[in-house]
């Protein structure tokens, strides 16, 4: 286990930094059932993280309290350093949290660049009547925009698409835009929600290589949830690990594949041959 | 730069004409990319500063003349660069195919002993890296796209930019060395090495001089009246001597603008976007195209369908005509001239053929009504006839004189010969000058003369004095009768029916010719939809009497047409079977590349060839095959041999 020391080095020689988000002792309530026991563990800056377990384990929800979607009824959540106060999604944003959906929420109609392009709205700042106007700032402001989401799209190898509609893409294709239209928010923490899920083995391929070379190239910080093992184990620098709704094991791939309580839960119990 | 003045006005290597370029057209657009969803532009003078800020970057690097210096990568005006800032310090650019594997990027990189290479992107250093184990004079890597790239060890390893930049400090210190190595460059110094595909047995290096290309690229230009304002698009492999013609040769010497696509899934948008009025494609990019357009068609509205259809008629009429510029009447005219508003122009702006002034395609043979669909719209396709061997150009089809059959006459400054055998010999300055250290291969491919063997067999057509290709020229035999025998020829005029799939000629020392047909699943299965037509395997349908009576209109429809063709008039198809079963890479029938294995098909059948020359009507077989996970299995059949009608040819063979 990490102590609260200033960061670490990696396998591949990536220093990952101080902690960017905390949970400390987190329960989250519906009703009567609890969805997230006690639950503490860091996100550091640079690395990625992964959130795994069985279903109904509870990593959707933590991670919907990561992005302040859900509000925990016990425990602290503290981003930089300070605890957050209840928010709405869009401050979540302007706080530099991206995230991508389990089931794709983009706007179908509209073409992937336009999709793009919302991803940078938290950084717009002329008003909605310069907009319309087109005139000076504005028109300076979307150029530096679309400056920033042509380098999106030409990173994530969509350019053939830039203008289809949305509704027209195939799956695989649409999980591409959405990761885009998160990046394009240059997020620095980036919430994937099953970023594999639904998608053949080149399909996961390339998400995977994306998401590296986005770790690698911007230095975002990600925070993924996934139930591809083999994908999981390859990807993330430290992984939690959750069974009905209770944290059983935290640590770099190779502790938590070694780790009996998450075998037993969550990888199957092993046999002698 | 006196020194170099002797050939065509002194402009005797790259270089000179890039340096002439920048001083009479400097203004003027000379590379385009499409990058960030922008197109990019560099004038004339710009590249010649990059090319000179690289130039003494490599100088810098240590580069000596005569070095061989490796460029892979997708078509990129840097990458076009990077060759000639290797022919300015001396050394010969080596183009590689970028989809090469690891291993045959190995055997090409020692067999020229590569020092340097310039790499486009992680996925081409990654492979190099993997080899250099092997490479015994490779020393650096310049790699121009930085992504992925920043963990690797940099001992080898130099970002593209930083050589330019280091170019640009020591300016002072390297120009003068650069401009002595420009100075000694003279016609006769290599201007490249191309590898040769190796389709039989391993690439051969096939060395280019200035002179070649550069005489190339002059007749050529002229004989198509290229213009400084053309424009092409790159989009095929830079490794493929045509490109390295186009957007080297060419472009240098027209000093027309070079356009690179933003990536390869972008070609046919980027296309559209730039209008080239210059354009080359593979006969299987314009057969796409042409299937995207008639299934969007498909789904068009019944009116917009109706229009097409009339429209496209009325080309097909009179479309060739215009375009050649024989006479058509009026009416057909003002018709045509509707259509051009109501179809024609719309679907050539959709395809991205708006402007072009000259469109070649050649490779292999083209389907007469694929070829034929794009001269109605009024696009001045034509074909050529060429390999690397010839610096491309060796035939070509002149404006006005263009058809579906022949590869055109010979370029300006070509010489023609066809031998006893049939087959194609030709002489030109752009004759290459030697096979890198394999002077055995040059001395069988070039004579003392200078004339070189195509391996291909052809004729001169008396009518119009163009030549036809035929066929491989180790394919070409006689029949029975003594006439010449052409499988490919036939075979080819079949394949162009969309329900013939393969086919297979036999005739070498026959009394006379008969084939194996197999048919294509898709559009016989579509037209057994049609029809209500049910069968429940390849074999059945294949032996529907419907489909035979079909395969065997097809069949006398190319006997009429090869009957026309008074030398080839013995290869018709006298009797034919339509297999039982699919000609498969998988049986060893065909290659992985799709092209017949006639020795293996003569064996494995000959059960069935005796039949169709023993007069049999049907004959009962059974053939193995294999299946995809390797098992073997066995297939039975009795198949009905037809007979197909000839036409009869004394009276020509007797004039002759």
């Amino acid at each position: 286990m990490l102590d609260q020391a200033d960061g670490y080095m990696t396998a591949d020689g990536r220093q990952i930094g101080p902690v960017v988000m905390e949970m400390k002792n987190i329960t989250l309530r519906f009703g009567g059932v609890e969805a997230i026991k006690n639950i503490s563990f860091d996100i550091r800056e640079g690395e990625v993280r992964a959130i795994i377990g069985p279903n109904g384990a509870g990593k959707s929800s933590m991670l919907n309290v990561i992005s302040g979607f859900y509000v925990p009824q016990d425990g602290q959540v503290l981003y930089k350093g300070v605890q957050r106060p209840q928010m709405r999604p869009y401050q979540v944003a302007q706080q530099g949290i991206a995230r991508t959906f389990q089931n794709i929420a983009l706007f179908e109609g509209m073409s992937v660049l336009d999709n793009v392009m919302t991803g940078r709205l938290t950084h717009m700042k002329t008003g909605m009547f310069s907009q319309a106007l087109w005139k000076g700032r504005a028109e300076k402001e979307e150029t530096a925009n679309r400056e920033v989401a042509e380098r999106i799209i030409d990173f994530l190898e969509i350019q053939a698409i830039r203008k289809t509609p949305v509704a027209r893409l195939p799956y695989g294709l649409k999980k591409r835009v959405e990761l885009a239209r998160a990046l394009a928010a240059e997020p620095s923490l980036l919430l994937l929600d099953e970023p594999m899920a639904g998608m053949n083995v080149e399909e996961k391929e390339d998400m995977s290589r994306f998401i590296l070379s986005m770790n690698d190239e911007f230095g975002t910080t990600i925070a993924l949830i996934e139930h591809d093992m083999g994908v999981v184990m390859d990807l993330s620098d430290r992984v939690v690990v959750m069974d009905y709704g209770k944290k059983i094991g935290d640590g770099t791939p190779d502790e938590v594949r070694n780790n009996q309580a998450v075998i037993d839960a969550y990888l199957g119990v092993a046999h002698d041959e | 730069m006196s020194n170099t003045l002797n050939g065509a006005g002194g402009l005797t290597s790259v270089p000179a004409l890039l340096h002439r370029n920048a001083t009479q057209f400097g203004s003027a657009p000379a590379y385009r990319e499409k990058e960030f969803g922008i197109w990019q532009s560099w004038t004339w003078s710009q590249t010649n500063d990059e090319i000179e800020a690289l130039a003494l970057g490599l100088l810098d690097l240590g580069v000596a003349e005569g070095d061989f210096i490796a460029v892979i990568g997708r078509n990129r005006p840097y990458l076009y660069w990077s060759m000639m800032a290797a022919q300015m310090v001396g050394a010969v650019p080596v183009p590689l195919y970028q989809d090469a594997s690891a291993e045959e990027m190995a055997y090409t990189m020692s067999h020229c002993g590569a020092r340097f290479v310039i790499a486009g992107d992680q996925e081409q250093v990654d492979k190099v890296m993997e080899i250099q184990g092997e490479l015994t004079e490779f020393e650096a890597m310049i790699y121009l796209d930085p992504r992925g790239l920043r963990k690797y060890d940099s001992a080898k390893l130099t970002q593209y930019s930083a050589v330019q930049e280091a170019g640009r400090s020591k300016r002072a210190a390297l120009e003068p060395e650069m401009k002595a190595r420009i100075a000694k460059l003279n016609y006769d110094s290599t201007c490249v090495m191309l590898y040769t595909s190796g389709t039989t047995g391993k690439p051969k290096g096939v060395v280019l001089s200035n002179r070649n290309v550069i005489e190339t690229a002059k007749s050529s230009s002229e004989f198509d009246d290229l213009r400084q304002t053309d424009d092409i698009l790159a989009y095929l492999p830079m490794a493929w001597v045509g490109d390295f013609i186009f957007s080297v040769g060419q472009a240098l010497w027209c000093g027309f603008c070079t356009n690179c696509p933003e990536s390869a899934d972008t070609m046919h948008t980027d296309l559209r976007e730039i209008g080239p009025t210059y354009y080359f494609a593979p006969p299987r990019v314009f057969e796409n195209q042409l299937t995207n357009v008639m299934i969007r068609m498909e789904d068009a509205s019944p009116m917009k369908k109706r229009l097409f259809d009339y429209f496209m008629g009325v080309a097909r009429k009179v479309g060739p005509s215009i375009l050649d510029g024989n006479p058509v009447n009026l009416i057909d005219r003002i018709k045509y001239q509707l259509g051009e508003f109501a179809i024609y122009g719309p679907l050539k702006n959709t395809l991205g053929f708006s402007r072009v002034r000259v469109g070649y395609t050649a490779g292999e043979a083209i389907g007469p009504e694929i070829f034929d669909f794009y001269r109605s719209l009024g696009i001045n396709l034509k074909q050529l006839y060429g390999q690397t061997e010839a610096t491309v150009f060796i035939t070509a089809q002149p404006d006005g004189e263009v058809r579906s059959d022949t590869v055109g006459v010979t370029c300006p400054g070509v010489e023609l010969k066809i031998a006893e055998n049939g087959e194609v010999f030709y002489r030109s300055p752009g004759v290459f000058v030697e096979y890198y250290k394999n002077a055995e291969s040059t001395a069988d491919t070039k004579d003392a003369e200078g004339w070189v063997a195509t391996g291909d067999a052809g004729f001169i057509e008396e009518s119009s004095g163009h030549l036809r290709i035929i066929d491989r020229a180790k394919d070409v035999g006689q029949t029975g009768n003594g006439h010449m025998f052409a499988p490919k020829y036939v075979e080819n005029k079949l394949k162009f029916f969309p329900n013939i799939l393969e086919t297979v000629v036999f005739g070498n020392g026959k009394p006379y010719c008969t084939a194996f047909v197999n048919i294509d699943l898709t559009a016989v299965g579509n037209w057994a939809e049609r029809n209500n037509i049910a069968y429940a395997s390849y074999q059945e349908l294949a032996g529907h009497p419907e489909v035979l009576s079909t395969i065997q209109s097809h069949v006398e429809e190319v006997n009429a047409s090869v009957a026309q063709d008074a030398m080839l008039s013995d290869c018709q198809v006298h009797r034919f079977v339509v297999l039982h079963k699919q000609l498969d890479a998988d049986d060893g029938e065909l290659t992985r590349t799709q092209k017949v294995r006639r020795r293996i098909i003569e064996e494995k059948f000959s059960d069935i060839i005796n039949a169709m020359y023993d007069g049999s009507d049907t004959i009962s077989t059974t053939t193995e095959v294999t299946y995809e996970d390797g098992r073997k299995g066995a297939i039975s059949a009795t198949l009905d041999i037809r007979d197909a009608a000839v036409q009869t040819v004394g009276a020509k063979i007797a004039a002759q």
